[in-house]
């Protein structure tokens, strides 16, 4: 199973980021599950929140919330404060970050005219992640998004996997990012 | 809209819903289940559901309408949660002692005060002398499924009872996960259009909703009780046929996973079912007999099915969203008048706490060093202990 | 519409009760029409058929009759309060006391 903990504030489209992961990964066939929900409750802009989303390969039972992730992904990088205690951390700055995986998503997200960083960040995280692949993440920001909001989107998730991509070799354990 | 798609339980239990054609609806939006009255009325407004959508000004309204609807002899779903399944709490016998055939949609949430709108299992579980049916699905799947298969034995000849689907408040709600979508015309194969004689008929008028004083009253309640007990052979009989069309089996009014050998057995409900059989695999792994009895029925009550699994046991715990105040769960007590088995309560989940592997863990634990009583998970002091 | 009437059977095996509380009209209820101390009588040559007696009959108890096409009162169950000669405007409505019935 792999498990991602998205962290934001309310309107930064962290739990569509997570949804559009999970739609994502079952895109790929009939043997592959997956779960994404809110940090339960009322939603306020601004407020920090939380998002989960639980991939795998068989039925995913326990439906609670997610404590030792593989991926913590911060679309808000004044949210961060450490790198998770597992996996690997993914922030949302323009700087580098001891100890996490960073992507500008801001300044991706304002190259194509979107007002949210979520698109940017979930194709930073799908570069990370081997079990998906791009085809698939499109299946997966299209079944969530409507029609005219599709095509800057899905740019944007190209440009930041991308970007990543050009890094070279990407972490998958915490290991390799942290000493 | 079918096949295999990622959906939210909200949005899986209002497909459901469509998918059983109800000529009225009359609901009143409330987290957490608000979503499903969105969705129903867009439905409504676009065409893709000929119903009726009643919106009403309040929960109380909205069984009252559904009552006036099911007796004109239609089919007619409504949708709550906590203070509203509380506000509408005067309506509930009536439409059971009237034999109403109503579906309600129930979002599990807690109950003030303290104000909350958190999943528990306070409000339904506060209405279990109600007289309606009462299911709790584990996931979305099984919302989407009970969607169909309540209408089907609600309005059996055999029931004639009213039906209250519950799903966890945001843990099932808002959860999204992967559903599977029946075909409409598999949908109208299983349910029939509804057809009943208790309608309102010019040609033979009948007294409806009447008084019935000390000299007939107890024959309607006895009559009501005895139809509620012929629910589990119409669940036996609904979930034959639904098998059978969508190739999709459930286990009548519990569901039993690895009880057989267990010494130590977790009795739940509802979407927390899944995360207890996690663990006791776990356990399972570690050489310890654990095993999970799940109730999907708290009406009528699986007295029978629960003696049966526990029976052997060394010990057994009720996990449950709810408290009682001044004695148990509500699950716990009716638990403990079918078994001998030495059983526990655990009290979890209380507004929308998050309960975690480790807790599960730790009640088999507990199990296995023969502790028991009534506790409150993330609780460490015990009030047996404190009162004494 | 046809109208209800008393039915005589007032007790039930457990069998006959229905699976509903909708029962054929007439059952599970009996007569209040010995109450009563003033009865209407309807004339019908006065009647123009405008209906206020039936929609503000308290009881219920004011119905077409299928076989004279006027309207009736069902004295099982009249108390015998008047409001339907009140509200009559073309007082087609006599109140007749009981005793001289």
């Amino acid at each position: 199973m792999v498990q991602v903990l998205w962290r934001g504030r309310g309107g930064q489209g962290a739990f569509t980021a997570a949804r559009m992961l999970g739609a994502a990964y079952i895109s790929g066939g009939g043997g592959r599950f997956a779960l994404a929900f809110p940090s339960f409750g009322p939603e306020r802009r601004g407020a920090p929140m939380s998002a989960f989303t639980k991939l795998s390969g068989a039925p995913i039972h326990a439906r609670n919330e997610i404590r030792a992730p593989d991926f913590t992904v911060y679309l808000d990088g004044t949210l961060f404060t450490a790198p998770s205690e597992t996996g690997v951390t993914l922030v949302n700055s323009p700087h580098p970050v001891k100890g996490a995986v960073t992507v500008d998503a801001w300044r991706i997200a304002a190259d194509h005219k979107l007002p949210t960083p979520n698109t940017a960040m979930l194709g930073a995280l799908a570069a990370l992640l081997d079990e998906i692949a791009p085809e698939e993440t499109e299946r997966g920001v299209a079944s969530v998004l409507p029609p005219r909001l599709l095509a800057r989107n899905l740019d944007a998730v190209s440009a930041a996997r991308e970007e990543l991509r050009s890094r070279g070799p990407l972490p998958r354990e915490r290991s390799e990012v942290l000493p | 809209m079918s096949g295999r798609e990622f959906l939210s339980g909200n949005d899986a239990f209002a497909i459901g819903v469509c998918l059983a054609r109800p000529r009225v609806i009359s609901a009143y939006p409330i987290t957490p289940q608000t979503v499903v009255v969105e969705r129903l009325s867009e439905m409504a407004e676009n065409g893709s559901l000929d119903v009726d959508f009643i919106h009403v000004e309040s929960e109380h309204s909205a069984l009252s309408c559904a009552i006036g609807a099911s007796a004109a002899g239609v089919r007619t779903f409504t949708a709550t949660s906590s203070q509203g399944l509380l506000y509408m709490a005067e309506c509930l016998p009536y439409a059971s002692g009237g034999r109403f055939p109503i579906v309600m949609m129930n979002a599990n949430r807690s109950i003030a005060l303290p104000w909350n709108i958190y999943g528990d299992q306070s409000d339904s579980l506060s209405q279990l002398a109600s007289g309606w049916i009462q299911a709790y699905a584990q996931d979305a799947q099984e919302a989407l499924d009970l969607a169909l298969m309540s209408f089907y034995i609600a309005e059996h000849p055999k029931v004639s009872t009213p039906y209250m689907v519950n799903l966890d408040g945001f843990h099932l709600t808002h959860t999204y996960e992967v559903v599977d979508i029946p075909d409409d015309s598999l949908a109208d194969e299983f349910l029939p259009p509804y057809r009943t004689d208790a309608g309102i008929d010019f040609n033979a008028p009948k007294n409806m909703a009447f008084s019935a004083g000390p000299g007939h009253n107890a024959a309607f309640k006895y009559r009501q009780h005895a139809a509620m007990l012929r629910v589990r052979d119409v669940v036996t009989e609904a979930e034959a046929r639904f098998a059978g069309i969508f190739g999709r089996r459930y286990s009548g009014l519990t569901e039993a996973y690895m009880t057989g050998d267990a010494d130590y057995i977790i009795v739940t409900l509802g979407a927390v079912s899944g995360l207890c059989r996690d663990a006791a695999d776990a356990l399972r792994a570690r050489g310890v007999k654990a095993g999970v009895l799940r109730i999907r029925y708290m009406r009528p009550f699986p007295g029978d099915e629960i003696a049966r699994e526990l029976r052997g046991a060394k010990a057994a715990a009720v996990l449950e969203k709810d408290i009682s105040v001044g004695n148990a769960g509500a699950v716990f007590t009716e638990t403990a008048g079918v078994t001998d088995t030495p059983l526990s309560n655990y009290i979890g989940g209380l507004g929308g706490e998050d309960i975690a592997e480790a807790d599960i863990l730790e009640i088999f634990d507990d199990l296995r060093a023969g502790r028991g009583g009534v506790r409150f998970l993330g609780i460490k002091e015990r009030i047996d202990e404190e009162s004494r | 519409m046809k109208k209800p009437y008393l039915r005589a059977k007032s007790a039930f095996s457990i069998d006959e009760y229905p699976d509903s509380a909708s029962f054929t009209a007439g059952y599970l209820t009996t007569s209040n029409g010995g109450w009563r101390s003033l009865r209407p009588r309807p004339d019908a040559s006065k009647c123009v058929m405008c209906g206020q007696c039936y929609l503000h009959c308290p009881d219920g108890t004011i119905y077409l009759d299928d076989a004279t096409g006027s309207y009736a009162v069902d004295l099982d169950f009249c108390k015998g309060c008047g409001i339907c000669a009140r509200i009559c405007k073309p007082r087609a409505i006599a109140m007749i006391p009981e005793s001289a019935v």
